[in-house]
């Protein structure tokens, strides 16, 4: 009798425990590490702990989670032309196709806490889904007879999301052009902001905020060539209060563009204004608890990532930036590659001065591309501050890069080249990829 | 052809109705058939004077200001082509209502993805072919929900609809004439 009390007591305490823990974890813990059901992606697990980004509410069906994958790439997707949105499958004619793959959702092919079943672009189903859709395409393309479908998405020919680049109209137009073009330069920046250089004199931080080091590094700068003043950054809106160190807050009130790219990507995603939990800045010791592939430098491994860590404080330098920074952190074969390759040599010239603006190629040439946007006839040129958005799949930085300098065959093969990416374009693409020939054989057919 | 009675309110008031104990009253209201033919005037209207009016005015054979064509993102003053127009107001209904969808099919279609795919969408687009001027009507199961399934004669009317899909690469037919039946316009409405 009393085994069975003293049994029943246990029991009682140990859920009253467990609950209370949970009930803790949910309500109460910063770190909510605990409620993991497994591990996350390399896309999301900087932003794991700010589960309610995603988990918006803890009643309803996928609309939610879908809710949540669109607040932060519907942009991206609708940018990129998407070839496969939502809409084609809500269509009631492919009720069939929805029930064996229901690509009205992302997380039918991005499941996220299942990092061990996640392949490249964040898939977790099998390679071959096209197979699903697409049975009949040997009888369309007898040309692909053989072919596997697993490597429709592999083999740099077709992506599920973004085919800009690899549309087959697109390869007969461009797919003649040789690999290098005749003219070799970037889109020109251009600042909607008059000059109107500010003396040291003029500057009007409080005298006892001044240093001869910043204020010199200031008078340097651009914001000085513009007529930035100190106050600008650090008593934004007419502030009494002085803030020692602006960050992306008030870097985003001019630079919006700018940081809202920034916050998109892996180096500000943890600092995104969209969050309901604040997160302290990345830091690739961050990043390799994750297990990631890329490697950084050991020096720089506690090195927190904003606006200043790249572009350094007063000075802004942003050819510094687009180089220097990336590889204070950066240590992959790819990185450590950068600058005896053909694209630094590039760039030597065009900071020495012996070379055209726009016609070096940095590490930011490629990962932090300058986008032209028309808006009704009103062109800018903005740099993308997401290093993400054209990385995977890689055949995103074809026209938004390569095809900048490089026809359109040549960048294809190329960004199909693992070893030619690691030895950062040392050399030839060792393989063809044969999209371009088969697009203009089809055509003269 | 079965034609089924649209709205909850229809049925609640037919049931309340009959629950107050009066004889239950005739089913009111907007029937399928006069729905989708409603939806296809409005489709087909819009159709057409986009094409007249936008496509056929300020394009190649008119003011020439705009640039019709299938890759019209990649042209400056690129224009959609009036297929293309058609989908695309397919999709943004698609993004805000399920209460009905609707699409542009064709038995000799362009992109493989626009041939027909269920029985009565095989069976309408046959039926519109073979029977110029009619329009077909049927019911139809997809998934768990049955649908009123109307299929509308989607006609040539004019030399770029007929010149464009006889020369396009992908076409499986090459001698569409004005006025030919090209293909047909879908729409499903939940029942």
């Amino acid at each position: 009798m009393f085994g069975n009390k003293f049994i029943w007591l246990i029991w009682g305490l140990v859920t009253v425990a467990l609950g209370g823990y949970y009930v803790y974890q949910f309500e109460g813990a910063e770190d909510k590490s605990a409620l993991l059901i497994g591990d996350t992606s390399h896309g999301h697990f900087q932003i794991e702990m700010a589960c309610s980004s995603c988990h918006t509410d803890p009643f309803g069906g996928p609309e939610i989670l879908q809710n949540a994958c669109l607040n932060c790439h519907q942009d991206e997707l609708k940018a990129a032309d998407d070839s496969h949105p939502k809409s084609k499958f809500t269509d009631p004619r492919n009720a069939d196709r929805v029930k064996i793959l229901d690509a009205r959702y992302c997380i039918t092919c991005h499941t996220e806490h299942d990092k061990d079943n996640t392949l490249d672009m964040g898939l977790t189903i099998p390679e071959d889904y096209c197979f699903h859709c697409h049975q009949e395409i040997f009888e369309e393309r007898p040309s692909h007879e053989g072919m596997g479908f697993e490597t429709c998405a592999t083999s740099g020919c077709h992506n599920y999301h973004d085919n800009r680049a690899l549309y087959e109209d697109f390869l007969i137009e461009h797919g003649t052009k040789p690999a290098m073009l005749p003219t070799q330069k970037l889109p020109d920046l251009v600042s909607d902001k008059e000059d109107n250089q500010l003396t040291v004199t003029e500057a009007d931080a409080p005298i006892e905020h001044q240093n001869a080091t910043a204020m010199s590094e200031w008078h340097e700068s651009a914001h000085a060539q513009k007529g930035v003043q100190c106050s600008d950054c650090h008593q934004p809106q007419h502030s009494d209060s002085w803030i020692e160190k602006p960050g992306i807050a008030e870097c985003s009130t001019c630079h919006t563009d700018e940081a809202a790219g920034f916050t998109q990507g892996k180096h500000g995603m943890r600092l995104s204004s969209t969050l309901d939990t604040p997160l302290n800045p990345v830091t690739p010791a961050l990043v390799s608890s994750n297990g990631t592939a890329l490697a950084f430098n050991p020096e720089t491994m506690d090195q927190t990532h904003g606006c200043n860590t790249c572009h350094g404080a007063h000075t802004f330098n942003t050819q510094s930036a687009a180089v220097n920074a990336c590889l204070s952190c950066h240590n992959d074969d790819h990185s450590q590659a950068y600058n005896s390759s053909p694209h630094a040599a590039l760039w030597e010239k065009e900071i020495a001065g012996t070379a055209e603006p726009g016609t070096g190629v940095s590490c930011a040439t490629c990962h932090m591309p300058r986008e032209v946007h028309d808006d009704f006839g009103n062109i800018t040129v903005i740099v993308q501050h997401n290093q993400n958005a054209n990385l995977r799949p890689n055949e995103k930085m074809i026209r938004s890069v390569c095809m900048n300098c490089h026809g359109l065959g040549f960048s294809i093969d190329a960004l199909a080249d693992d070893s030619l990416i690691n030895s950062n374009f040392h050399g030839q693409p060792a393989n063809h990829i044969p999209s371009i020939d088969m697009a203009i054989e089809r055509a003269e057919r | 052809m079965k034609h089924s009675t649209l709205g909850l309110s229809i049925v609640g008031a037919a049931l309340l109705l009959s629950a107050c104990g009066e004889e239950a009253a005739a089913p009111v209201g907007i029937e399928p058939k006069l729905y989708t033919d409603s939806l296809f005037a409005v489709m087909n209207a819009d159709r057409a004077n986009y094409t007249k009016l936008i496509v056929q005015r300020l394009g190649p054979n008119g003011a020439g200001v705009i640039k019709p064509d299938e890759h019209w993102k990649e042209l400056e003053n690129g224009a959609l082509l009036p297929a293309q127009m058609f989908r695309a107001g397919a999709e943004a209904v698609a993004e805000k209502t399920d209460e009905f969808s609707y699409s542009l099919q064709s038995l000799w279609p362009v992109n493989k993805q626009n041939a027909p795919r269920t029985e009565m969408e095989k069976e309408g687009l046959q039926y519109i072919v073979d029977n110029p001027g009619e329009n077909f009507y049927g019911t139809e199961a997809l998934g768990d929900v049955s649908y009123f399934t109307a299929v509308y004669p989607d006609v040539a009317v004019s030399p770029a609809c007929v010149n464009c899909h006889n020369e396009h690469k992908d076409t499986p037919k090459t001698d569409f004439k004005i006025g030919d039946v090209m293909g047909g316009v879908v729409i499903r409405v939940p029942l």
